[in-house]
């Protein structure tokens, strides 16, 4: 049989007839459509505002005409490079806050990887007392914002050098605790860490949990011993954990606010983060956005770097749903002294934070501990003149309650606004796997994790301070608020839909195909009810991070489209400490029973038992 | 109703190609299976057939209607082409019930609540599950999630019926069962089908005819006796039957193929040739004795495989391996010496370079 070679007859690129038959291709194809949509919407809130702060950067803008009145505005200069780098004030500006940020960045990182670990270990691997209990306990600071920590340390170590009311440690001994305990690089490490171990203990014990103990046994059967399976064999397996555990809390930190901002400014530690807020309240922007820049070359040498040495590989999933086994080794004596020394480590963690926040809401006036100064006033007093600049108490105080109400809508339209953007990108980029197209959506989904919060801030100040086109300028509006943070979370949800629509086998869609189901009733009678258990965790995890966020939205928030995050940071700056302690109470308690509602309601609806075949 | 026709299909991946220039048509009612090792192209083919892949160059027709054409700027979607295809995962959709599994298209077609109702009754009797319908896919075995998966299809009363390994998850009695109502199946709808597979069995004993594809191309086309019998080239000769067929390579001289340890009488026409060729013959197709006859070969037993009705015998001339199948139940100890002969007319002869069999050379 005579074969005609291969390429003949495939008619030119601008022809009518492969225009045409593009077209047609277009329309059959709706993941295509998608993800040209998400693409070019990605684009638009990612890129451009990335290549909006480089331009600005490098352009003369308006208020640099105070230091240089010869400046023409808009022309290229180095001003900004030259004023961060190489000038006398480069000092406080630069170098001093990257020298801290790093500092703070490796030393947390590298407690709470520790911390994480050990827990991790002591909860997969050993036979620790109360595992239920210490399990849900130990993703709590999970739920908290970061700085909630801090908020409790000031009410314990503050001092009196710096004005204002004394804390517990003051009012029970007497002792002034020194500026180091109370403020700059010691507190900040030590609270951070207490948080940020939640990460690497959630990621390494999930990592944990899935390494099979037949792996381990397989080892011993070879003749190791034990400390040498682990090297050899356990270790390597969790290596990608580790890896993105140690990534994951150095990005968080490099761009986290509000502990540096609460324990360092009042002794003028600055961070990066600090640092850029600093100098967009002074009006130079041009110094932030050169900040946030170097943030992000920073983030991303790190996560090059790490990868480099960690080697992260994805072919690394040991998960076999078969003949899986673990394996518990005995503590023997040390049974209960680990497990009292975890209940220790939790009651400094969880409890002691939340009940010194409890009594400082409680206290009348500040400083004073006594149970004759308790009062509920500062949750519902009606307002009084001689009491915090006459704020009323939480009930009572319409700031507060559209705070609360803004952080709720907050969270749900980001949650909302993630699981469908999650969804379609997943849709997308799965049954689009292979081509360009694809890869680039999946690439550029990810890009915001690279972005240390405050340095995304700082680049949609730049980008939304004007109208863009048809878009206003959305600068101190509500919606620049739903957008950064659905921008933030997107790398996270995004793999959450690309997880969700992976586990959905492409034939059960096929089959809706070829039966004349169209792609929208395919994806409400079978792509969204099978994925909706990945969606709904991921949808609360947006949620629960969109109503404790404060680094991303610091730079955004305004009294027009206040949060409570942003109030409790507010009244913390004012020393309104009765205040910013039963706000973040409230918040907290709130996430707490929002997710067990939510959780309580999927589980009932069923959602996550189905045998997804 | 429900002819199929491709024309000059190409299909790559990247640089693989993994379809070239494939032509074929499938006959009104016809049960037409493609048989091929993994990964040569027949898959893929069915997927392009139902518009679940594009081909880069090529036509298809179903019932003389264009669905795609690279030339002509056409493609209709899978939605748009009504036929019905069968997966080897089943594609069952585990979050409805068996009636909803099978009713959720014949809701979209704007069928009438009673008619729908009629056909969900009558597919579920076809398939012997009435009584499942409230059952989720999880609830029942991998046979009855089988019947299921053909139940929507037969609601469905497509004219072209695609069937992508479908028996390929099931254990073996299950699939010998399946077969015979998979072909029960096709004998009631009367309806065109493609069915792809890896199982020569299913092939031999479902089709009316049989493409052999590999690495992208046919191989061979014909009939299941045909292709058992009369193989194309080796690598048909080679895929068809278990066990495998016996392959001797030889030299010819005087009207006769030498071997080595054996030697094989040719037809005249195969013995002027001269030179070197391969022969084939099936194992069923050797004469065995257990006393020596004038002019057979002796060769010496190794392993015996009794499968119960027939027995797979490893024997060796000196150092030939040869391969036989008998029937019944035989016990032989090992070295013991047995005479075999070759039934001439089973011979198949292939060319050393083409690999072609010299039958069509010859006629």
């Amino acid at each position: 049989m005579i074969k005609a070679p291969i390429g003949i007859g495939k008619p030119a690129f601008w022809s009518v007839q492969n225009i045409s038959y593009q077209a047609y291709r277009l329309k059959t194809r709706p993941e295509l459509i998608i993800g040209v949509l998400a693409l070019c919407f990605l684009s638009f809130v990612v890129l451009v505002p990335l290549l909006q702060i480089i331009q600005d950067a490098f352009t003369f803008q308006s208020y640099d005409l105070s230091y240089e009145p010869d400046g023409v505005v808009g022309s290229f200069t180095l001003f900004h490079i030259d004023r961060v780098f190489n000038q006398p004030i480069s000092t406080a500006l630069f170098y001093k806050p990257l020298l801290n940020s790093l500092k703070m960045g490796f030393a947390v990182t590298a407690i709470a990887l520790v911390v994480g670990f050990s827990l991790a270990w002591l909860m997969v691997r050993t036979n620790v007392h109360f595992k239920g209990v210490f399990g849900a306990m130990l993703v709590f600071p999970y739920m908290m914002p970061s700085w909630v920590m801090a908020i409790a340390w000031l009410s314990l170590f503050k001092n009196d050098r710096i004005g204002g009311s004394e804390g517990l440690l003051t009012y029970l001994t007497g002792i002034q605790a020194p500026d180091w305990v109370a403020y700059g690089i010691f507190p900040i490490v030590i609270t951070l860490a207490l948080h940020y171990y939640a990460y690497a203990y959630l990621l390494i014990s999930g990592a944990l949990a899935t390494v099979d103990s037949e792996l381990e046994e397989a080892g011993a059967t070879s003749g190791m011993g034990k400390w040498k399976r682990i090297r050899v064999i356990t270790m390597p397996l969790l290596m990608p954990a580790i890896g993105s555990a140690i990534v994951l809390t150095f990005i968080r930190i490099l761009g986290t606010f509000g502990t540096p901002a609460l324990l360092g400014l009042p002794v003028r530690f600055f961070t990066f983060s600090t640092q850029i807020y600093a100098s967009i309240n002074a009006r130079n922007q041009g110094d932030a956005f050169v900040l946030a820049l170097v943030l992000i070359v920073l983030a991303i040498s790190f996560i090059w770097i790490n990868s480099r040495i960690i080697g992260v590989r994805k072919s690394y999933v040991t998960m076999t749903g078969k003949g899986f086994r673990k394996s518990e080794s005995d503590l023997g004596k040390m049974r209960w002294p680990i497990t009292i020394l975890v209940i220790l480590f939790l009651c400094m963690t969880v409890a002691l934070p939340l009940i010194l926040l409890l009594w400082e809401s409680l206290t009348l006036i500040p400083g004073n501990y006594s149970i004759s100064n308790l009062t509920t006033y500062f949750w519902n007093g009606k307002g009084n003149i001689n009491l915090a600049y006459g704020e009323p108490g939480i009930i009572h105080n319409k700031g507060i309650l559209e705070a609360l109400f803004n952080s709720i809508k907050l969270g749900f339209a980001a949650a909302l606004f993630n699981g469908v953007l999650g969804l379609l990108v997943g849709y997308a980029v799965v049954r689009g796997r292979g081509a360009r197209l694809s890869k680039w959506l999946e690439a550029i989904a990810f890009a915001p994790y690279i972005f240390p919060s405050i340095a995304l801030g700082a680049i949609y100040i730049g980008m939304f301070s004007t109208n863009i086109g048809p878009v206003p300028a959305l600068y101190g509006t509500f919606t620049i608020l739903v957008l950064i943070t659905v921008i933030k979370n997107l790398p996270f949800t995004s793999r959450t839909g690309i997880a969700a629509i992976l586990q959905i086998h492409q034939s059960l869609e096929e089959a809706a195909r070829v039966q004349g189901i169209g792609w929208f009733r395919r994806m409400f009678r079978i792509i969204i009810p099978l994925s909706m258990s990945g969606l709904v965790a991921g949808m609360l995890l947006t949620f629960i991070t969109a109503m404790r966020e404060l680094s991303l939205i610091i730079l955004l928030i305004s009294p027009g489209n206040m949060v409570l995050t942003g109030l409790i940071f507010s009244y913390q700056e004012m020393d309104m400490s009765q205040h910013s302690s039963a706000v973040t109470l409230m918040l907290v308690l709130l996430i707490i029973v929002i997710s067990v509602i939510v959780r309580l309601i999927t589980r009932s609806a069923g959602v996550g038992r189905l045998n997804v075949t | 109703m429900g002819q199929i026709l491709l024309n000059g299909i190409v299909k790559s991946y990247g640089k693989e190609v993994v379809v070239k220039n494939l032509d074929l048509t499938v006959e009104t009612g016809e049960f037409l299976t493609i048989l091929g090792p993994s990964g040569c192209g027949k898959t893929t083919t069915l997927r392009m057939i139902a518009g679940l892949e594009e081909p880069d160059q090529g036509m298809i027709k179903l019932d003389d209607k264009v669905v795609f054409s690279r030339n002509d700027g056409v493609v209709v979607p899978p939605e748009a082409r009504h036929l019905g295809l069968i997966f080897q995962s089943y594609a069952l959709w585990p979050h409805m019930t068996v009636a909803k599994n099978i009713t959720l298209a014949l809701k979209e077609q704007k069928i009438s609540k009673s008619e729908i109702a009629q056909r969900l009754e009558n597919a579920l009797d076809m398939v012997q599950l009435t009584g499942y319908a409230e059952r989720y896919p999880s609830e029942l075995s991998g046979g009855q999630q089988q019947r299921v998966a053909v139940a929507r299809l037969i609601a469905l009363r497509p004219s072209i019926l695609l069937m992508d390994e479908p028996l390929s998850n099931l254990d073996a009695k299950l699939r010998t069962e399946m077969r015979a109502s998979l072909k029960r199946l096709h004998r009631d709808l009367g309806a065109t089908t493609v069915y792809v597979t890896h199982d020569q069995i299913e092939a031999l004993t479902l089709s009316d005819r049989i493409i052999i594809m590999n690495e992208g191309q046919i191989m061979q086309e014909g009939s299941p006796y045909d292709i058992y019998h009369h193989p194309a080239n080796i690598f048909v000769a080679e895929f068809i039957g278990d066990p495998g067929i016996n392959l001797f390579k030889g030299t010819i001289s005087n009207g006769m193929l030498d071997c080595g340890a054996i030697s094989i009488s040719l037809p005249t026409t195969i013995a002027n040739r001269g030179g070197n060729l391969i022969a084939g013959i099936r194992p069923e197709k050797i004469k065995v004795s257990e006393t020596a006859k004038n002019g057979w070969q002796e060769v010496t037993t190794g392993i015996l495989q009794p499968t119960g009705a027939n027995t797979i015998l490893e024997v060796k001339a000196e150092d030939i391996p040869i391969t036989l199948l008998q029937t019944g139940f035989i016990t032989l100890s090992e070295d013991t010496p047995l005479w075999i002969d070759f039934e001439t007319d089973a011979l198949s002869f292939f060319d050393t370079e083409t690999q072609e069999n010299l039958r069509n050379e010859v006629s």
